[in-house]
Order: C-alpha cells, then structure tokens, then sequence
C-alpha cells in the first residue's frame, strides 16, 4: 500500500513549519555532511535527528518502516567496500583468499554506512510530515516556483492511489475477456508489462481529459491566479534552516577539532 | 512536423509530463525496494547493478521525446524524483538535486538539436548524457571512498551503458508504442494517423 | 443579446472521416433552459464542448462559428460553466473544499471571498461533509455533486451539463437536479444534455434535438415539439415522455441454477449476501450507490476473490469444473462460461480498435477465424457500431462506449451472462435493441445479471429482483 501525505501527530512543532523551509533544511544538512567520508561527523548528525524526530510529530516505529531499504543498502556497502575500498592501510584484520579486511577498510565503511544514513533521513523526516497540497502552495508563494507547473504536478500527483485501483481493474478485465498467463514465468512477464503498459496509457489519457476539465475552470486563462491557502514564511522557518545549518556545520567541526575529518575530494 | 509551433507549455503538456512524472515517481518508489533487495545478489561483481540504473533515467527521456518542449526532459526527471520522495522512498531528499542534475544531462541533448529532431539518434544521445550527468553526480558524491580502477571507473561507464541502452532505446521504443495507442493524439509524437 | 449564437457549425474529430456534427444553426437567449437531445453519437458532447470553449485546434477540424455574448467560446470561458459526465476525471485536488476554489483562485477572486464562495457553492448543492473531505473517499454520486458545486462557484452565465445524473441512484439524481434547479437563476443560461427526457423536463423550457450526421432536427417548447414530431422522433431513438417500450418477460419458465452465492461477501465493500440466477431467467440487481452492486457483480463473475462466504457454479454452467470456485478457473474457461460488462466501459477495454475488441473473446475462446468474423459483424450492425469497425475504442462517445463494452461480453455468448449498468447513457433505439438481445439470449437459456439504476429496464427486462441495501 503507497501512504500519501503526512504522517505527522497534528500540532507538532517543527512539523509546522513551511514545506519549503523544512525541504530547503533537510537539503542543507545533508548536503554539509556529504563532504566528509569520516563516521564521526555523520554519528554525531544522526544523533542530532534522532533527537529532533519528536519535534516532527513521527514515531520512531514511522521512521524505521520508512528508512528499512537504507538497511539493506548499508548492508551492501558494506560488502562492496570489502572488495572495493580505495583505502587499504592498518592492520589486516582478516585475509581469506581475495577478501582482505584491514581497519581502514571498516573505517570506511563505517563511515560511508553512517554517512548514508545522515544523509537520507532528513529528507524522509521532511516529506513523511509534509501534505504534498502544503508542498505545492509552499513553492509557488515562498520559492516562486510557477503555479501552473506546482499545481499541474499537484493534480497529477492525485492519481497515485487511482493508480492502484486502475491497475485491479486491468487485471480483471483482461481476465474476464480470456487472457491470462496460467502457470509459464515467460507469459506472466509479458502481462505484467502489457499491464504496466495499459496502466500507464490510461494514466495519460486521464491526464489528457484532466487538462481539459482545468482549462474549462480557467486554468490556463492568462488572468493572474489568487491563492485560497496562504503559506506564510516565518522568522521560525528561517530558524529552522539557520538551525540545521550551523547543526550539520557543528557536526563537521567537531570532526575537524578530532582530527577524524576526511574531505570527500581528498 | 516535429515540434510544435510555440515553446509555451499548453496546459495538457504540463498534466501529461506531470502524470509520466508521477507514474515513474511511483515506479522509482518501488525500483528502490528492488534496488536494496538485490544488493546481496550483485556482490559478485556490484558495479554491474548499475544496469539497472537506466530505469531511473527514463522520464528524462521519454518527458523529452512526449512532450517536445524546451525544460521537459527536466522537469519530468525532477517531479518523478519529488514524487518518489513524496512516497517515501527511503533516497528521499537526496534524489531531488540527483534528479535535477540527470534531469538536465538529457535536457542538454534535446536543446543540442533545438527541439526539433526526436528520433532514435537524439534520444540515444540523451540517454548516454542523461546517463553521463547521472555517473557524475555518483562519482563524486556517492562513490568517494572506492577503489577507482575497479570500481568508480567501471561502475561510471556501466551506469552510461545502461542509460544509453534502457533510457534511450527503451523510451524511444515506449513512446512510439505510447503514439500508436492513440493516448497521444494532442501531441506531435503521434501525428500520423490514419482516418476511419 | 443572445447568450449562445451557433451558425453552420461542423466539428470534426481528429483521425476521423465523419463528421461529429455539421451545418449547427441555433440561437440561444439569455436565461433560456434547453434540453439538447439526440441519438447516441449525434454530437451532443461535442457541441457542449464547442460552447465551453474546449475543442482545440489541434484536436480537429470545425466549420462555421460559435459565439458566447459575442466572443470566440476560448475567450469566453468566463462566463461559462462545465460539467462533465465523468465526474472522477474532472476534480483537480485532493481535498474537497480545495477542489471548488480551484476555479475561483485560477480567475484571480480575491483570497477573502474565496473561502465564503466555496462553502456557499457546496452548500447549494447540498454537499453532506466538511470542505476538508479527501475527493478519492467521495462515492460517485458525491463526486458529481462536487463537480457541479465546482461549475457553480465561478457563478457561469451559461451553465452546460453533460448527462449529469447518468450512474447515480434514482435518490441522488433528484438531489442533483434539484441542486441544479435551486442554482440556475434567472440570468443564467443552462444547456443541459440528458437522454431520460421525462425527469428532466421540469427544469426546461425548450428542447432541441440534433439530427444525426447534420442539421438540427427539431426545436421548441417541449410540448409542441413531442406533439409534433414525437412519433418520429420516438423512432430516431429519443425518449418522448409517455411512450411507453412493450416489455418483455421471460416466456418459459426458468431453469436450472447457475450459479448459487452463499453469504458471498467482501467486507467492507459488501455484506454478505445470498442469491442464485437460474437458467433462461433475468435478474436485476437494484441499490443505491455504493451498497455494493458492483462487487456483486465482480464476486460473481470470478473476477474477484470473495472476502466471506462462496459463489459456486453448478454443473450446469462449468461441467467438471463446478469443484472449483469460478475465481480460480482459468481465463479462457471463465470467459466461455461467465461474461462480464464493467460499470466503466473504459475500464474494460484491451484492444486497439473496435473490431479486436469484439474478436478478442471469441479468439481466446478458440472459435474459428471465420465465426470470429461473422459474430462480429452481426453484433456490429446490430448494435449500430459498423462504422466505427476501426476506431479506437476510448474515442467512442459515451454511449457508443457502453455499446460496445456489452458487446464484447454477447460475443462470446456465454452461458452466464453479468452487466454492470448495461442501458445508462443509451438513447431509446439502441436501448431497445439491448433489452431485445438480453431478451433473446434469456430465452435461449442464458442467465443474465443486470446490476441497473434505470427502473424502465427493470420494468421491461427482469423476472426477479434483488435489492442490495446500504451497509
Ligand atoms: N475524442 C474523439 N476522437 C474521435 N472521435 C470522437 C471523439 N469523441 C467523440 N467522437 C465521435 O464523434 C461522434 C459524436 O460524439 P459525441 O460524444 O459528441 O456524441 P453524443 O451525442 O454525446 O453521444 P452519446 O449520447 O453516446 O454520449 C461519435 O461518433 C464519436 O465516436
Ligand atoms: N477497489 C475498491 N477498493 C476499496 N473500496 C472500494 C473499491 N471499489 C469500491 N469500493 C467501495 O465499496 C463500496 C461499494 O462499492 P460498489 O462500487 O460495489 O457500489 P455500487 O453499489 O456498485 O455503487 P454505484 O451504484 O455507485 O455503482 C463503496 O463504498 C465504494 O467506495
Ligand atoms: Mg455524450
Ligand atoms: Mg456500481
């Protein structure tokens, strides 16, 4: 099951703010941490939004059913990193035939697993709290992204549950006019694509009748558009950013004073 | 005729990238949970997932070769990634200047030929630059700690194989087979229809 | 001055030889209410259109003009309101209040009166939830409300209506048309298109019919058009009030059972319900909206797997295959033996053109190129679809959609025969056509299912009935 919109507890603080802040500090916080490769700085940030996530109004139990993919993916780091890393220096810590571990190869995978993770859970705390119709209306009156193109987007976007009843509804249809895949792997690939397939034509041609209906509401009429949902940019959401900056800029600096700091270019 | 005659974006060109945009976000979505769950079965050789890197190129293409107009190909590459964020996908914010950026390497080839030639060459070619931007943006910012003879290098030109091949071809391929369904009739991608 | 000046307007299609409509001359005044009638196909949607403002250049050609208070329809959408008859494809938001003020935002009305304008207009039309309402959690009659709320807000001076009532319950159709006669003031212009001539005659004042293939046939206040012209006009297929359609019930006895539902259910879309259909016998399955009739109709034709209970086929209808439930038979088996006609034509569609769309079943049933050919053919003519053999199905007009969507069930004949809101939309030709081939096919010996809003076709067609009620 897809799960639009927010997640959050209503009335959490930080879930509040303006979209467009809470995008703009998850985008600068990961971004600062992405120039180290050193696991302290991403430790230290992961501690710090781990703390800040009942500000957000999310349960912790959310974030984990949300975040379990990067699990995985940090699992894989992990073993390509035995194979791949550049970095090979320390004590070898196991040798067995081409798999030779030494420290500075857990080091940097330590590393690269905590930075992974720092760096991808802003962002999903930011769109697990955010109603995507708040996103649009944020863009257009606090970023002057073009309202035809946000709220375009924005309509589009209600299709997605649609998405899923279209495509029970392909599947009985072709069914009940005699086609199936019975029990050959081959044949039920090709209809799960020709499914696919139907799914995304009936995505456009719904999409077609949609601008139509749009237009018919003077959409497109050249005359300057209002907005019925003000989104008001505040001194608390340019706090929200300035926070998360000088937060991801501690982080670095702290790793720096440490002596562990390992630019990403070096 | 292959472009149509004015660059303003109509309003069905703005709902029908959006919607190839959303449906691709949602695709991405899931391509996530493939991607995570076939790690282990990549260990082999883990440059080699990177073929199924051009999956997440495709909007950027085909956006480009559907709607024809100049900032397509990046707009459609940048929603699916919003979208996907949007949906949880466990990438989240970091896709969105990720998307940008591979959203703009196809881009750059269609203003190439100045939105006026949408055969397969053109998009082959947005393909291997959307492919291109996308190896990049991995180099530098994801792949920072390997090895780069035997894994930066190769994982590089794999992700532009890929692109080349799933993004170009295969979004040349879908949005003719898009065309011949009639779901395009308002665009200049299926304007050679018979009458009945 | 008149609202709506129409002269020697044509309209046509592109990737079409035919003309939607040709040679349209019609004048409308100011504050008049018309009822726009016409056979399926006759281009009522398409003039509707035209008038909004909402066939683009590069979707077609035209002939002649169309002015609204004088101006070209695209520059007049001011003044103009639309309601299509597919409600879901036209709400734009995902939240129900959002979605009215969508219209009112894009004319630049200032923020202030927005929200009073959009409570105002969902009020009007009797709106039963709070504006903060998810539009996916609306039921269709809901939605069409909302729609109409949408249209009312922008206050059009002339107001078009597309079938606005087609898919609704008998119930929800008097509040829709209440709504409308509540919401259409003196000052504004409505155009309203509805094949069910009887129930919407109380909120018009002029009637106008299209001739098909050109022209307008008739035009005039109701009564002196229907005494004039009623009989042939009857025969063309529109729905003069008071002529009654001779009905046709089954002539034997019914026969043996089907298929038998023992507390057949799929929480929470539908309780648990019993219920067989007979050999030779034709059930109707009433309801309001959203009891769960489409469910039924799904669970029963095997297309779903039920939530609680069974639906058992007896040997009659599948042979060896009776053990099994009908959702685990094999699509060709299932076809052969159960077809099903969806509520949305479109969702039903496979194919690229109208011919593979009727061959497509009996192929996959194994029938011989030749009978293909001739079944098809036969259902082509009879159901008034020849010439659109190679259209692509998702052009068809409403009607003509829902023809060939019943259509592609008939042609595999099968024994057990299910059709979700066969007749909605039809105009009274084709109507009985479709009641004659249900009939004829009961008499065979097939069983059919019709799940229907329209009591007509309950009086004309049904041996028994099933009423489902509101969970
Ligand atoms: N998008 C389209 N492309 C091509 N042909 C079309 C399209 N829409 C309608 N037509 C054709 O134009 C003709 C008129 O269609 P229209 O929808 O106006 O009929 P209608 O009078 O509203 O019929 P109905 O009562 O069945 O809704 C039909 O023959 C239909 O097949
Ligand atoms: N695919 C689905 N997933 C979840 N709920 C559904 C689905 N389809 C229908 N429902 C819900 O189940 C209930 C019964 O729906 P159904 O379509 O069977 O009603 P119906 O009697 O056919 O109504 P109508 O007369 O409007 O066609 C409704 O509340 C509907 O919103
Ligand atoms: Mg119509
Ligand atoms: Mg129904």
């Amino acid at each position: 099951m897809i799960d639009v919109g927010s997640v959050a507890a209503p009335g959490a603080p930080l879930a509040r703010r303006n979209p467009v802040a809470k995008l703009a500090a998850a985008l600068v916080f990961s971004f600062t941490l992405i120039a180290t490769l050193d696991p302290v700085a991403p430790a230290l940030a992961l501690a710090v939004e781990l703390a800040v996530l009942p500000l957000f109004g999310i349960r912790y139990r959310v974030l984990a059913r949300r975040a379990w993919p990067l699990l995985a993916s940090a699992g894989g780091i992990l073993v390509t990193l035995v194979l791949f890393a550049a970095d090979r220096s320390g004590p070898v810590l196991l040798d067995v035939g081409p798999l030779v571990v030494t420290s500075g190869v857990l080091l940097t995978a330590l590393g690269l697993v905590l930075r992974l993770l720092a760096v991808a859970l802003p962002g999903i705390i930011v769109f697990a709290t955010t109603d995507p119709t708040d996103l649009a209306d944020a863009l257009v009156q606090n970023a002057k992204a073009p309202a035809r193109f946000a709220i375009g987007a924005l309509a589009a976007f209600r299709l997605v549950p649609l998405l899923e009843q279209e495509w029970q509804m392909i599947s009985m249809a072709r069914r009940a006019r005699g086609v199936d895949a019975g029990r050959n792997p081959l044949s039920k690939l090709r209809l799960f694509a020709s499914t696919a397939f139907a799914l995304l034509v009936g995505a456009i041609r719904r999409g077609t009748r949609l601008a139509v209906a749009m237009d018919a509401r003077g959409f497109d009429a050249g005359t300057p558009r209002t907005v019925a949902r003000r989104q008001d940019f505040t001194r608390a959401d340019a706090l929200l950013i300035a926070g998360a900056a000088a937060l991801a800029g501690a982080a670095l600096t702290v790793s720096v004073l440490l002596g562990t700091f390992r630019p990403l270019t070096g | 005729m292959n472009h149509t005659d004015s660059n303003r974006w109509r309003t069905i060109d703005i709902v029908v990238a959006s919607v190839i945009a959303v449906a691709f976000g949602v695709i991405f979505w899931a391509w996530g949970l493939v991607w995570s769950a076939t790690e282990g079965a990549f260990t082999f050789f883990p440059p080699a997932q990177t073929l199924l890197y051009g999956v997440w190129l495709m909007p950027a293409v085909l956006g480009g070769l559907i709607i024809r107009k100049p900032g397509a190909a990046l707009y459609c590459e940048t929603v699916a990634a919003v979208v996907s964020a949007l949906l949880g996908s466990q990438w989240a914010g970091t896709v969105i200047p990720q998307g940008i950026v591979q959203g703009l390497g196809a881009e750059l080839a269609f203003a190439a030929f100045r939105y006026r030639s949408f055969r397969l060459p053109t998009a082959l070619l947005a393909g291997a630059l959307t492919g291109l931007s996308a190896a990049l943006f991995d180099f530098f910012v994801w792949n920072g700690g390997y090895d780069l003879t035997s894994y930066r290098i190769p994982y590089a030109l794999l992700t532009i194989v890929s692109a080349t091949i799933i993004a170009g071809a295969g979004s040349w391929l879908l949005a003719n087979a898009l065309a011949r369904t009639g779901a395009l009739d308002r665009f200049p991608a299926a304007r050679d229809r018979t009458l009945v | 001055m008149s609202a709506v000046v129409v002269r020697g307007f044509g309209w046509r299609h592109a990737g079409r030889r035919a003309w939607a409509l040709r040679g349209v001359d019609l004048r409308v005044e100011r504050g008049e209410r018309v009822l726009l009638l016409g056979a399926s196909g006759a281009g009522k949607s398409t003039l509707l259109a035209a008038l909004a403002g909402l066939l683009p250049e590069d979707s077609g050609a035209q002939e002649g003009t169309v002015e609204i208070d004088g101006l070209d329809p695209r520059k007049a959408r001011e003044q103009v309101g639309i309601v299509f008859q597919d409600p879901e494809s036209q709400l734009v938001m995902a939240r129900s209040g959002d979605d009215v003020a969508f219209g009112l935002e894009n004319r630049g009305v200032p923020a202030g009166e927005i929200w009073p304008r959009v409570d105002e207009a969902l009020h009007r039309v009797g709106f039963p939830y709070h504006r903060d309402r998810p539009t996916a959690a609306l039921s269709g009659g809901e939605q069409q409300r909302l729609a109409l709320a949408g249209a009312l807000a922008l206050r059009p001076t002339l107001l078009l209506l597309d079938e606005p009532t087609a898919n609704l319950d008998p119930a929800g159709a008097t509040l829709i048309r209440r709504a409308v006669a509540d919401a259409v003031d003196a000052d504004t212009t409505l155009i309203l298109v509805e094949h069910r001539v009887a129930e919407a005659l109380p909120l018009v004042d002029r009637v106008i019919v299209l001739e098909p293939g050109g022209g307008v046939r008739a035009d005039g206040p109701p009564a002196a058009v229907f005494a004039a012209h009623g009989d042939a006009l009857a025969a063309e297929g529109v729905w003069v009030p008071g002529r009654t359609v001779p009905p046709r019930h089954a002539t034997a006895p019914a026969g043996e059972p089907l298929i038998t539902a023992e507390r057949l259910g799929l929480p929470p879309r539908l309780a648990e319900t019993d219920l067989s259909v007979r050999a030779g016998e034709a059930l109707a399955v009433l309801g309001p909206n959203g009891a769960g009739k489409s469910t039924l109709a799904l669970l029963l034709g095997g297309l779903l797997r039920p939530g609680t209970g069974t639906a058992t086929a007896t040997p009659t209808l599948a042979g060896r295959d009776a053990r099994t439930p009908p959702h685990r038979w094999r699509a060709p088996a299932l076809a052969r033996r159960i077809g099903s006609v969806f509520q949305d034509p479109e969702h039903q569609f496979v194919t690229g053109t109208v011919f593979d769309e009727l061959a497509l079943g009996p192929r996959r049933t194994g029938r011989p190129e030749t009978t293909v050919r001739t079944t098809v053919d036969a259902l082509l003519e009879r159901l008034r679809l020849a010439k659109l053999a190679g259209a692509n199905p998702y052009t068809l007009s409403g009607g003509e959609a829902r023809r060939l969507s019943v259509a592609t069930a008939l042609a595999t004949a099968p024994r057990l025969l299910i059709c979700d809101e066969p007749t909605f939309g039809q105009d009274r030709r084709t109507w009985r056509e479709l009641v004659d081939l249900f009939a004829e096919l009961r008499d065979a010996g097939h069983g059919v299912v019709a799940v229907t809003h329209d009591p007509d076709f309950v009086a004309a067609l049904a041996d028994r009935t099933v009423t489902l009620e509101h969970r």
